[in-house]
């Protein structure tokens, strides 16, 4: 079989060297315990807890609220201290539930029992999942009992496991592949109980060619699941240019991969849902990597959600260098942390540390920029925005849509199919801000078609 | 340090290549044709060069000094615009010639339409022209070896065969830069190979109007006519160099196609057909008029949105 792949795209350094080779190691927090009531796409969770209550690991602290939401669970024991707006990664105060946690690390009854999943009911299995708080975990933290609830579950043709892992210097997924390929599988055939007539592919991208191997070698005997070696490029992990280089079918921005018959999850949503099915264990841990040329000792780490990003810094061998920038995520899609007193939630994949700001470079004032010319130009109509937009749109004639704020012209030439993937700004030789001006107008277009 | 970074909003890398870059690479691949130049027709088209390229950026830098905007002489655009108009000027004119181009190129059609990527014609092609216009007769002259001569195109136009490898070796009258396909052809490998250039242009340019010759040359498939077509006149710097000018060329992949197959059409009807046995660089300016309209009419179809066009 051929690699799969799209149209478009760009290969920016991977980084990925820095931390492949350390396997992921479980490390306790030492602070407090800080979880916002808001790390998923949709409402926040409601607490169900209050000031003074003394919690477990497990337990469930936050309600999902509405339809789109999902459950905060703690992650530790120890006592509730406040319940109070904290910073998050997404710089803004969120409503978070404080646990001083006892080092006791007690859990809730029933935690850890083991479950046959081939007696459960979809039913059943669904609300497993949804009362494991178990959302999306390669960034976006859609709900994932949401997303394993579409209208119809027998047209669904595949469920996709996402192990692409695209984003440079992100190397947890491809380590949970190498350490617990198990766990995936079974987070995929459990999920593939809900749709009779699918198929299970677990997608990775060919510059992680050992975990694609040991996952071929378990598939190996299962008739119903396949490992799809892909093309290795940026963005080969957003959902809808995955769909197309695994199944050859096309969704636009309006439509759900569930439209073309697929289901797309993240490795460790696939192995979440197989810890809270199979062995009882809701979503209290995040594998992350910390890393970056700031890091001392680059490193994957199992930590309990809610932990401070300062504690992974320090464990991590602290920093080698200041960095000038840190992000919560990749480098092409993550946030840029002013500070790292913020908690880890349930899509928190990296922490990088860099020495070098390439986007200050370009907006400092003269003397101190650096001998590269990071300065926004003009545009040169090079083409090459145009060359590696996945969605095929071209971005140097949306720029000048967005920056004029011409909502028609920019909507009539396919801006909203953008899906802020950052390659044209990345390639752009003029260092022009274009996924920037995009996410922009983009946000105010859906945010005034939802007050309609 | 303070607690306290910088924040932006992704993507937080940025590729090394920049418009510096990008120029810088134009100007290299432009070496071996320019060494050529110098080693064909002596040190006069050195100074040709000088003057062409001074002329360009200085013209940037006193315009841009005075209208108070950001000086962008660094970028390299000039410097490629400059290196260009003297590689299409005959080894024979006076260096006031380069001078006055290089203020043409960079004031009237560069700068006055609002500086780099804003120029709707190749500047250097279209000071190329102006002083064709201008100066007919100290634009054509052209010399080999001390002696002047008609162009092998100009043979070709009297019905004379010519000696196509003199002309892939460059050793015949011609430009400063045109006459050696064979230098062109170095450093059009160099931009091939930095990814500087796709072949779209070029190669839609080039097969069209090879087609072309064949069917309207009078000459059907004689190898004489249909290589020293090929190898003569502007047409391997023009398809390679001029052609592909981001600027001035569509940025849609089918429209690429569709400039290249004008171009090859255009200069055939000129090379043909018209009054003189040139046409590359009018084709080149006037296809670049035709821009926004290729460009419209070629839009790339939205990922995922095939069916739902098809549909309507």
């Amino acid at each position: 079989m051929g690699l799969g792949t799209f149209k478009g795209g760009i290969h920016p350094y991977d980084g990925k060297e820095l931390s492949k080779k350390t396997p992921i190691k479980t490390i306790l927090p030492k602070g407090d315990l800080v979880y916002p009531l808001l790390q998923h796409i949709g409402a926040p969770a409601s607490p169900v807890v209050k000031k003074g209550d003394r919690v477990l690991a497990g337990q469930k602290i936050g309600d999902a609220a509405g339809m789109i939401s999902s459950n905060i669970i703690c992650s530790v024991s120890g006592t509730v201290k406040a319940i109070e707006p904290r910073l998050t990664v997404s710089g803004a105060m969120t409503e978070a539930i404080v646990v001083e946690n006892d080092g006791e690390y007690e859990t809730l009854a029933g935690v850890g029992a083991k479950r046959d999943y081939t007696g459960l009911s979809k039913v059943e299995i669904r609300n497993i999942i949804k009362e494991a708080g178990i959302v999306g975990m390669g960034g976006a933290g859609f709900p994932t009992h949401v997303k394993l609830s579409p209208r119809d579950d027998s047209k669904i043709d595949y469920v996709i496991v996402n192990g692409s892992e695209c984003e440079p210097y992100l190397t947890s997924d491809y380590r949970l592949m190498l350490e617990k390929p198990k766990t995936i599988i079974d987070g995929l055939k459990v999920s593939l109980r809900l749709f009779k007539n699918a198929k299970g592919i677990i997608a990775v991208e060919d510059n992680k060619p050992d975990a694609a191997i040991k996952l071929q070698e378990l598939v190996k005997e299962e008739p119903n699941i396949e490992v799809a070696v892909l093309h290795t490029k940026y963005p080969q992990g957003a959902e809808r240019v995955l769909i197309y280089a695994v199944t050859g079918r096309k969704i636009n921005s309006s439509m759900l991969p569930a439209d073309a018959g697929c289901i797309v999850i993240n490795v460790d949503t696939a192995a979440s849902i197989c810890l809270a099915v199979c062995e009882s264990t809701p979503l209290m841990r995040r594998i992350i990597t910390v890393t970056g040329d700031a890091i001392q000792n680059p490193a994957n780490f199992s930590v309990k959600t809610g932990m401070n990003y300062q504690e992974l810094v320090e464990a991590a061998g602290g920093w080698k260098t200041q960095p000038k920038k840190i992000l919560s995520g990749g480098p092409m899609m993550g946030i840029a942390l002013y500070t790292t007193a913020v908690p880890v939630i349930k899509t928190s994949s990296a922490l990088i540390g860099m020495i070098r700001d390439e986007v200050a470079l370009s907006v400092s004032p003269p003397h101190l920029r650096s001998a590269e010319n990071y300065e926004p130009g003009s545009c040169i109509r090079c083409g090459r925005c145009l060359r590696v937009c996945p969605s095929n749109i071209i971005p140097q004639m949306l720029r000048e849509y967005a920056d004029r704020n011409d909502v028609e012209g920019y909507e009539k030439r396919g801006g909203m199919e953008c899906c802020e993937c950052g390659s044209c700004s990345y390639i752009c030789p003029a260092k022009l801000r274009l996924t920037q001006s995009f996410r922009q107008i983009r946000r105010s277009i859906l945010d005034s078609k939802r007050k309609k | 340090m303070s607690d306290l970074l910088n924040v932006s909003t992704s993507p937080h890398i940025r590729s090394e290549d920049t418009t510096q870059s990008i120029m810088l690479d134009v100007a290299i691949a432009l070496i071996p044709a320019s060494i050529f130049g110098v080693y064909q027709f002596g040190l006069k088209a050195l100074f040709i060069i000088l003057t062409s390229v001074i002329s360009c950026v200085m013209t940037e830098y006193i315009y841009e000094k005075l209208m108070g905007r950001r000086v962008t002489i660094t970028d390299g655009s000039a410097l490629v615009t400059g290196i260009l108009l003297a590689l299409n000027l005959s080894s024979e004119v006076p260096l006031w010639i380069p001078l006055l181009g290089g203020i043409f190129a960079i004031l009237i059609v560069k700068q006055l339409f609002g500086g780099i990527g804003q120029n709707f014609m190749n500047p250097a092609l279209a000071a190329r022209c102006f002083l064709v216009i201008s100066f007919a007769r100290r634009m054509t002259t052209f010399t080999l070896d001390g002696v002047s001569g008609a162009t092998p195109l100009a043979y070709l136009k009297e019905g004379k065969t010519v000696d196509v490898l003199a002309m892939f070796l460059g050793q015949i009258p011609g430009t400063i830069g045109e006459t050696s396909v064979l230098a062109i052809v170095i450093g059009v490998v160099y931009l091939l190979v930095k990814k500087i250039i796709t072949l779209r242009i070029p190669a839609a340019y080039i097969g069209t109007f090879l087609i072309f010759i064949i069917l309207f040359g009078g000459h059907g498939l004689d190898p004489n006519f249909i290589l020293g077509h090929l190898c003569g006149g502007g047409l391997m710097l023009g398809a390679f160099f001029m052609a592909t000018d981001y600027t001035t060329s569509p940025i849609t992949p089918n429209g690429q196609i569709l400039y290249g197959i004008v171009l090859g059409i255009l200069t055939g009807i000129f090379r043909i057909f018209g009054g003189s046995a040139e046409g590359v660089s009018y084709a080149i300016i006037f296809s670049n008029l035709l821009v926004p309209i290729m460009e419209h009419i070629t839009l790339p179809t939205p990922f995922g949105k095939e069916r739902a066009q098809h549909g309507k």
